[in-house]
């Protein structure tokens, strides 16, 4: 069973959300992919208004329309919009078919702004996935790192929270989250460099790891090699593939009677 | 098949799983692999070039029953690097070279470069440019200027005279579409598979480009090899497309030993 956190519509080259899900799915099936994480639209920008955020989760909503079964979909929101984040979340969580929240770089995830969207992603068992990275060329101003999300989680002991990307540069990522127990780590939009899974593993226990491919922008070839190729055990490898996604979710899965 | 991109010895920032010869080769042949042409990480860093091809070339006789092929290393910009060439071909019996010329710190444009090129053409050694070694965005912060290679002047330089044969390697992150076009089309130059990333990635890129001028590469053990093999699988190419790009490309440039 493999449970992919992370996939986008913009990027595979068709012109709607229906068809790019659809080529999504055709080379998911090829690499034994079962469930697919989408969210945010084409085009997308670095500090959404709330017009674009309702736009990029109306694509996401139309694309879930016809794979429900495939693929889930969480909701893009943003710190420097808080109320209108709010009230996407209801419209797409709480009242719609969204599982969990996507936070990218419109700013920095250790504001207090935060606080708000992870209070309500808590409230509706909705999972939390918030972008890192530690660019050696230093970060986009509003880019989070894997020591802020390390913060945020420090004030949200309950909340489920994921950190993309494990950071990118994933030596220092899994050191940043080690003490946030609830926080897992994503491994997708990374090249697929030899030793990240062993080393994500071993600091934060299989449970927290779970595969991810920033597909289309990443191949689910590259990214599905880190898990594959990995020295670690079998029981690991399907936590890491899929049982850990599952587990993450089955709360507000279970809270909207969806079977999976 | 034919794996055009693997190093030898360590990655300077990192222990690597399959960073010992024996363990590199069998993962290789796990996945298929017959034969590979390795550099050395080495020669990313160090200055007695001459010492890294040496053990370069003695790995690749102790380790792997011939599976490895070696690839010798020269920087263009340091003193008497002919008797390096010369020493890659008369005494290692190397095929080839590997270039990595953002950590030797010289551009395509420069005339040392260009020399380089139609003596190990002279010779009929095969270049290989190592375009990146990794993702700017992950380097060492000692690193973070690290120069990027453009491969663009190149091209004139493939038409001279000496008929270079050169590949890059981990380009395709720095080189796509129009200007790859231009690139493949300018002479005796091939691409691999290492750095590239996308949906589909060489099913897209086979469209833009064709499938002559490609060749597996993994850039292992820095990379799974899985992550290119798998890539032949996403991008679901035909029998023919994969026999060129595994094994029949890269036959081309270099006939088996
Ligand atoms: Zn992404």
């Amino acid at each position: 069973m493999i449970w992919d956190v992370h996939t986008h519509l913009a990027g595979s080259g068709e012109k709607t959300p229906e068809e790019s899900i659809a080529r999504l799915i055709v080379a998911a099936d090829r690499m034994g992919i079962d469930r697919l994480v989408v969210f945010m639209g084409d085009p997308w920008s670095y500090d959404p208004s709330p017009a674009d955020l309702t736009r990029q989760n109306d694509q996401v909503l139309k694309a879930l329309d016809h794979w429900h079964h495939r693929a889930f979909g969480f909701v893009y929101v943003s710190v420097n919009h808080v109320e209108a984040s709010l009230r996407e979340i209801d419209r797409c969580v709480r009242d719609g078919p969204m599982v969990g929240l996507k936070l990218w770089v419109a700013g920095r995830c250790d504001s207090p702004e935060a606080d708000a969207l992870v209070l309500h992603a808590q409230g509706l068992k909705a999972l939390v996935f918030q972008h890192t990275w530690i660019k050696a060329q230093g970060n986009l101003p509003g880019e989070s790192t894997p020591m802020d999300l390390a913060t945020l989680a420090s004030r949200h002991p309950e909340a489920s929270l994921v950190c993309g990307h494990v950071g990118g540069q994933w030596e220092l990522g899994v050191r940043a989250v080690r003490s946030a127990s609830n926080v897992a780590v994503d491994l997708g939009g990374v090249d697929a460099t030899a030793g990240i899974v062993e080393a994500a593993v071993r600091e934060l226990g299989a449970e927290r790891v779970l595969y991810g491919s920033d597909a289309p922008g990443r191949s689910f070839a590259t990214q599905l090699a880190k898990v594959h190729g990995a020295d670690i055990s079998e029981a690991d490898r399907r936590l890491v593939l899929g049982e850990n996604l599952r587990r993450l979710l089955r709360p507000i899965l279970q809270a909207k009677g969806i079977e999976a | 098949m034919i794996d055009v991109n693997v190093s030898l010895s360590r990655y300077p920032f990192r222990r690597l799983p399959c960073d010992e010869p024996e363990a590199l080769v069998a993962r290789l042949r796990g996945l298929g692999v017959t034969e590979a042409w390795a550099g050395s990480f080495d020669a990313l860093l160090h200055r007695d070039l001459a010492a890294v091809n040496a053990r370069t070339a003695e790995t690749c006789r102790r380790h792997g029953d011939g599976l490895l092929r070696p690839f010798g290393a020269v920087d263009p910009t340091l003193p008497d690097w002919r008797e390096e060439l010369r020493r890659c071909q008369e005494v290692h019996a190397m095929p080839g070279v590997r270039l990595h010329p953002g950590y030797h710190g010289y551009g395509l444009d420069v005339p040392a470069f260009a020399e380089l090129l139609d003596e190990a053409g002279g010779r009929g050694l095969v270049v290989q440019i190592a375009v990146r070694m990794e993702d700017e965005r992950t380097l060492h912060p000692l690193l973070k200027a690290l120069p990027r290679t453009d491969p663009a002047p190149l091209i004139p330089l493939l038409a001279r005279p000496s008929q270079p044969r050169v590949v890059l390697l981990n380009a395709l992150r720095t080189v796509s579409g129009e200007p790859l076009r231009r690139l493949l089309a300018a002479g005796e130059v091939w691409v691999d598979v290492g750095m590239l990333e996308g949906l589909e990635g060489i099913k897209r890129l086979v469209a833009q480009v064709g499938i002559d001028r490609l060749l597996l590469g993994s850039h292992a053990p820095f990379y799974v090899p899985e992550a290119a093999h798998l890539q032949l699988k996403e991008s679901a190419l035909s029998a023919a497309q994969a026999e060129a790009l595994t094994r029949g490309n890269a036959r081309r440039i270099l006939p088996a030993p």
